[in-house]
């Protein structure tokens, strides 16, 4: 066997055209869904990226494992209520373990998180092993996923209207949910992230508002895990707003900018999974990050290719009008 | 000039016996202040006294493990949305993608609450506190392309945007250019005379003498509290910064060159 036939041979017709004609149905849903995680992910993922927290993400991720566990072993079933709520419980633990940790005692909240989450995880391995025969868990599910074997033939029908596959309900229900959310407190949550001390002053408590961040972060995790897996996520969290961040200076721009990331990362994804018959999750997230690395090399205003000296701002005349606009319209 | 206060209103600030540690050592303790309204205080002290952690734990952000503040008579944290905050430039990520005009913007949070727009009543007093500030022109401009005292001006027109009647500010003249530094004072004694009460963390003690109605002279404990004219002498500079030469080489400078 020659190297080259490592890597299937590479066809328009196989790779684009026959997944769309013959199973247009399961290939919809699976990049749909694709399309949902990364941008509910990157939509949380943009706060926790400015708030320099993006390895929180990666923290509660691993360390929801033992909750999942313990809710499989006492509901024994596979439902997805007890397995939320678990992972939920796990989720609020760890941020308290690295504060308490962090607070208590002189170690920084980095190393917390570290002790924390991997703890967690080390936990959670056990009660796998120990629980494998009650269990209908599979350690390489949880930590890789895997978005096509997701059940699709679960329809949710409401008032006799067609939505879709369960998962994908859910998935999109978390996405809606964390748009409402953005919409209602969009201004205190960049008030907090960007200053702490002043939400404090004007009775938007950062504590408050961090916790709900990670009971969001915990949800978002919890529901992208099946597809993504543990290890993936974190990807899913801070590739889309670090290629937006590296785009644009305005917020906005950058939220609207997951959804951009998302989508040519599930399609593109799709279909390089599709020709290198591998995991789905992995080329999604390799897309996402060639993504990123094209916005690195290119990025109009900072692009690692592009790089202009810095703008000169006239210092001791500040009425002057600013005579340099390099923002892209 | 200064507005009268009503005789029976309570004093903007009211410390009582404040302390506060960190990892339980003291880094502040048995501070006794009160601040009339209508007066520009300096707040005066080494490095590692304490005035940054003084104005941080009157506002919440540090626990405190003693004693009581009162703002405007009633317990501090009740009456936080009355004051108006400009906290140290390196304290923010300058890179975070938001523009000049949207920092501003924030002082008006306070009185909007969690759910409310801006208003355009906000919006145009958020830019006219840029424009008192003289940089209205980079209103849309992203934070991280100005220079250092161009973002000390955008955090002074952000805390005119609270509009309130008791200011905090630390260090507000660090690392910006005479012009600035001119420009700031001018707004901060324009305050004072419209009968707002300000309290601001200072360093340098040559500009402090000009600058402050009063002093707070502060050194882990309130060393002297009072007016400028009383309180700046070499004594009680000496007790405040201990011994150390270069400091009160400079302090002789002063007391000397004015008196």
């Amino acid at each position: 066997m020659s190297r080259l036939d490592l890597i299937p041979a590479f066809s328009v017709d196989r790779v684009f055209i026959e997944p769309w004609r013959d199973h247009a149905d399961t290939f919809f849903w699976i990049a749909l869904m694709g399309f949902f995680v990364t941008t509910a992910c990157g939509l949380v993922g943009t706060f926790l990226v400015w708030r320099r927290m993006a390895l929180v993400g990666d923290a509660i991720s691993h360390s929801i494992l033992p909750g999942i566990v313990i809710a499989f072993f006492l509901a024994q079933t596979r439902a997805t209520t007890p397995l939320f709520i678990g992972a939920l419980v796990a989720a609020g633990l760890t941020v308290w373990c690295i504060e308490a940790i962090h607070h208590h005692s002189r170690i920084k909240p980095d190393a917390a998180l570290g002790i924390v989450f991997s703890s967690f995880f080390a936990v959670g391995i056990i009660l796998l092993t120990l629980f494998a025969d009650s269990v209908d868990l599979d350690a390489d599910c949880v930590l890789f996923g895997e978005i096509g074997f997701l059940p699709l033939e679960d329809p949710v029908v409401l008032g006799g209207l067609f939505l879709g596959p369960l998962p994908l309900v859910r998935m999109g229900a978390v996405l809606v949910g964390i748009l409402l959310l953005l919409a209602l407190v969009y201004r205190p949550l960049v008030l907090a992230s960007f200053d702490p001390g002043l939400a404090r002053i004007l009775g938007f408590g950062p504590r408050g508002i961090n916790f709900g961040l990670m009971a969001v972060l915990a949800i978002t995790v919890v529901s992208a895990f099946e597809s993504v897996g543990a290890i993936l996520v974190v990807a899913m969290l801070i590739f889309p707003p670090a290629t937006g961040s590296l785009l644009s200076d305005r917020m906005p721009v950058i939220l609207a900018g997951n959804a951009l990331v998302a989508a040519v990362s599930a399609l593109g994804g799709l279909h390089l999974a599709i020709w290198l018959e591998a995991s789905i999750a992995a080329c999604m997230v390799c897309v996402a990050g060639a993504v990123f690395g094209l916005a690195w090399l290119l990025s109009p205003r900072r692009g690692l290719l592009r790089r202009r000296p810095p703008l000169s701002i006239p210092f001791s005349d500040p009425t002057a009008t600013p005579t340099e606009t390099t923002r892209p319209s | 000039m200064t507005t009268r206060p009503p005789a029976n209103e309570p004093p903007p600030l009211e410390i009582h016996d404040l302390t506060v540690s960190y990892d339980r050592r003291p880094v502040l303790y048995g501070v006794d202040l009160e601040i009339p309204r209508g007066q520009l205080v300096g707040i005066i002290g080494p490095n590692g006294a304490g005035k940054s952690t003084l104005i941080k734990a009157v506002m919440g952000i540090l626990p405190v493990s003693g004693g009581w503040v009162r703002i405007f008579g009633r317990p501090a944290a009740r009456e936080l949305r009355r004051v108006g905050y400009m906290p140290q430039r390196e304290s923010v990520d300058w890179d975070f993608p938001v523009s000049v005009l949207d920092v501003v913007l924030m002082g008006r949070y306070g009185r909007l609450g969690w759910l409310r727009r801006p208003s355009r009543a906000d919006r145009d007093a958020a830019r006219s506190a840029l424009d008192r500030v003289r940089m209205l022109p980079y209103a849309e401009r992203q934070i991280g392309n100005l220079s250092g005292g161009q973002q000390q001006r955008v955090f002074l027109a952000r805390a005119l945007a609270q509009e309130s009647d008791l200011y905090f500010m630390d260090e507000p003249f660090a690392g910006v250019d005479a012009v600035t530094e001119a420009a700031i004072i001018e707004i901060l004694h324009e305050l004072r005379s419209a009968g707002k009460t300000l309290l601001v963390v200072h360093h340098d003690l040559p500009t402090a003498r000009k600058y402050f109605d009063m002093l707070v002279l502060l050194n882990m404990r309130v060393i002297a509290v009072g007016p400028t004219e009383q309180v700046f002498t070499y004594p009680l500079l000496q007790k405040t910064y201990g011994g150390r030469l270069t400091i009160l080489s400079e302090v002789a400078d002063a007391v000397g060159t004015s008196s």
